[in-house]
């Protein structure tokens, strides 16, 4: 093999690596990826399985409201970081509250929902295996959301304090990341539990 | 026992003047409070010793109770809390925790970084871990709970349903155990987060991915393969828990629920678990064999693809657990061509390793030595494993203890080999001193003939129809004097895991110093002190090859020149 063709010590090298804040977040999607496919694959499995009532064609509605809001929410959180990236920082700001209201319209949708299903249609976790299945999925999602909220309300009031600018976006491009990740998850779900399964 | 001048001069020597200064309770809580990757690395490493410590007893406590028939060392329940604790302990709490040590202290000073890509995540996955394994031992005070039965979980380290259910295991002792792997479960995923994120954004300049050592290679697909594999686990314990305490259905087949599904559950993560378990153990193998040869790899390349494609098929081969609940011929078709091929890519490293001992000078010290024995016992454990890949061979022998034996054969002749060779291997660089040889000779020899008197006797015993988990047997069954064999295999076993504790412990104040590079190797973490300083390298490194050591020592032969 000619030498010349080899990387030399006396060669000055371009070094690149990836963002470690990136690679840890893809990697724990990739877990969490896991994760729902499991309670997934179990959803699916017991479809229409359960000897008793109610199904879920008699007591699931559409979440379509919850649903443009949370799909929306991944557009107004890709504005923020955008503004982020450019040092906008009051832009920012606005489409990171936009991105907290629609995440809040979203879980209180939710809460509605299994507010009607527990009181008016008596489904629990404990009734049959619907419940078991769509509590454990939808509320796995939604304790998702909840953490991303968590993580984003945090994140707005850094910066109401005016304690961020463009040298954090690179953290704050990991929780966008997380965030699109849980509205992906989201139309998983949606398909899965109120398209295929009712 | 190298002359080569190294690149890096101290100046700073932390161990000593840290030692002079503080207290002991100072020491303690700095310990404790640490984020320094070698610290956890060595924590890791001592908390899973004293898992193994105490997995062993447990094991011998199952031995001592089976080498006669009718004997009552143990009740028919203890037993079946100890094979429980025993088979949950030492893979959760000694093959993971051993090797997210050897990854932590060994990955970043392999990759010339600073420490891991997250060192808070690093301490709070260390502290989650072992949280974890604290909460199962608190099972035997805690398990009887309020309902005064049960204690120490008895279902089985697979646990299948509906073993798990209120019904059958009344009390918390089932409780603990599904929390404690989650708690520990994700104490490993955020582990595994951390070493992807280290390999893939923390290298140093010119260490390009087929620059990087094997052994941090492995660990890269161990990493990935671990963020896939121990999630599906922590996904089927909240179920369990849901169903435990929500009144929930997926596992209670009387409202249509399916015990099935939790076997399915289990060994998506059980077989990878393997893989997990058993790729860490190639990684020293990959870093010891050529250091003690004096030979770069053979076929670097082709290892890497080797490993990779490991990680795939691995994910492919769960239901070979299952041939005997009965699955249609398709699926045990699949199941069984898809074992075989793991053997494809495993066949092409151990014909690697053997390539790379050819024509080597071998230097037989223990770490050498643990290594050939791990050779050696692998390829039985992975023939053993083609023949239980067959179907109805496996319907023959399911459950019985030539299942045992096979699993034992991989996960103590290769994977505790490994780690005992890992030990011996960096034990001078994490501790600056060596382990004594004498002691480690004996300890190999007495492991190894211990080894093999108990699990090579086992494949005999299963073949003469002895099935797993019974607590005794007829006198009349045929299988006393093998018991006994394999009892006394144990004991030997036992003798020399306590000869590596002590030599583990007493080397630390009276092993000979080791210098910097004691072995003459090759890579990155052989060329800072020995223990390196809280900063690991003064200057970041800079590589040219994948042997960045031989070049400074051979500038005259530097490695680049042959590697493309």
């Amino acid at each position: 093999m000619s030498s010349g063709l080899v990387s030399h010590p006396a060669r000055s090298i371009e070094w690149h690596l990836p963002s470690k804040r990136r690679v840890g977040m893809t990697a724990l999607i990739v877990g969490e990826s896991a994760i729902f496919t499991i309670f997934v694959v179990a959803y699916v499995f017991y479809m229409g399985k359960s000897p008793s009532g109610p199904t879920p064609a008699q007591v699931l509605e559409v979440p379509i409201l919850a649903t443009i809001c949370l799909l929306s929410s991944s557009i107004t959180i890709w504005r923020a970081e955008k503004a982020i990236e450019d040092d906008r920082m009051g832009s920012f700001s606005v489409w990171l509250g936009a991105t907290i209201s629609l995440a809040v319209v979203f879980l209180a949708n939710t809460a509605l929902e299994w507010n009607r299903l527990i009181y008016q249609d008596g489904l629990t976790v404990s009734t049959n295996l619907f419940g078991t299945t769509f509590y454990s999925l939808v509320g796995l999602h939604a304790t998702h959301v909840v953490v991303g909220l968590f993580l984003l309300t945090s994140v707005f009031i850094f910066s109401l304090f005016g304690w961020l600018d463009s040298r954090q976006s690179e953290r704050f491009g990991a929780i966008a990341l997380y965030w699109h990740f849980v509205d992906a998850v989201w139309i998983v779900v949606f398909t899965v539990v109120y398209l295929i399964g009712r | 026992m190298s002359d080569y001048p190294l690149p890096v001069t101290h100046v700073i020597d932390p161990s000593t003047s840290a030692s002079e200064r503080d207290t002991f309770l100072e020491r303690f809580h700095g310990w404790v409070v640490t984020v320094d990757h070698k610290r956890l690395g060595i924590l890791y490493i001592l908390y899973s010793t004293f898992f193994l410590l105490v997995g062993g007893a447990e094991a011998l406590a199952i031995r001592i109770q089976l080498a006669y028939p009718h004997l009552n060392f143990l009740s028919a329940q203890v037993y079946n809390r100890l094979f429980t604790m025993h088979g949950t302990t030492m893979v959760f709490l000694v093959g993971m925790p051993f090797l997210f040590g050897f990854a932590n202290y060994v990955v970043p000073l392999q990759i010339g970084a600073r420490d891991m890509a997250f060192p808070r995540l690093n301490a709070f996955s260390f502290w989650m871990t072992a949280f974890g394994g604290f909460l199962l031992y608190y099972s035997f005070l805690g398990g009887a709970g309020l309902y005064g039965v049960g204690n120490a979980p008895d279902v089985g380290w697979f646990a299948y349903a509906p073993l798990t259910s209120r019904a059958f295991s009344p009390g918390h002792a089932t409780d603990y155990w599904a929390l404690a792997l989650i708690v520990s479960g994700f104490g490993t995923l955020g582990t595994a987060i951390n070493i992807a994120a280290t390999i893939i954004s923390m290298r140093c300049k010119g260490m390009t991915l087929m620059r990087m050592p094997l052994f941090t290679w492995l660990f890269l697909i161990v990493s990935m393969l671990t963020l896939v594999t121990i999630t599906p686990l922590t996904a089927a314990q909240f179920m369990l828990l849901i169903d435990r305490y929500l009144g929930g259905h997926f596992f209670d087949t009387q409202a249509g629920g399916s015990s099935l599904i939790w076997i399915h559950f289990f060994w998506i993560f059980g077989h990878p678990e393997v893989y997990v378990l058993v790729l860490p153990a190639f990684a020293i193998a990959n870093e010891v064999i050529p250091v003690f040869c004096r030979k770069a790899i053979f076929g670097y390349s082709a290892m890497v693809t080797a490993s990779v494609a490991i990680m795939f098929v691995s994910l492919s081969v769960w239901a070979h657990h299952m041939f005997t609940v009965g699955m249609t011929s398709v699926s045990n078709a699949f199941f069984t061509l898809s074992t075989m091929l793991v053997g494809v890519p495993t066949g092409i490293k151990i014909f690697n390793w053997i390539a790379t001992l050819w024509g080597g000078r071998i230097r037989f010290t223990t770490p050498m030595l643990f290594c050939i024995g791990f050779l050696f016992q692998f390829l039985i454990a992975g023939l053993t494993g083609i023949m239980l890949s067959v179907a109805p061979w496996d319907w023959q022998l399911h459950n019985s203890y030539f299942v045992i034996a096979h699993f034992h054969y991989v996960l103590v002749g290769a994977i505790v080999f490994c780690i005992f060779a890992g030990i011996y291997y960096w034990y001078p660089k994490a501790t600056g001193r060596l382990m004594s040889e004498t002691l480690g000779k004996w300890h190999f020899w007495l492991f190894v003939i211990g080894f093999h008197i108990t699990f090579d006797t086992m494949h005999f015993l299963g073949l003469l129809g002895m099935p797993r988990s019974i607590y005794t047997y007829q006198p009349d069954r045929g299988w006393n004097s093998l018991n006994l064999v394999v009892s006394v295999g144990g004991l030997i076993q036992g003798i020399a895991v306590l000869i590596f504790a002590y030599n583990f412990f007493i080397s630390y104040r009276r092993g000979k110093v080791a210098g910097d590079d004691p072995w003459d190797a090759w890579t990155l973490e052989w060329t800072t002190s020995s223990p390196p300083p809280v900063y690991n390298f003064e200057e970041d490194p800079e590589v040219h090859s994948r042997r960045p050591l031989w070049d400074l020592k051979h500038p005259d032969d530097p490695d680049w020149e042959y590697e493309s």
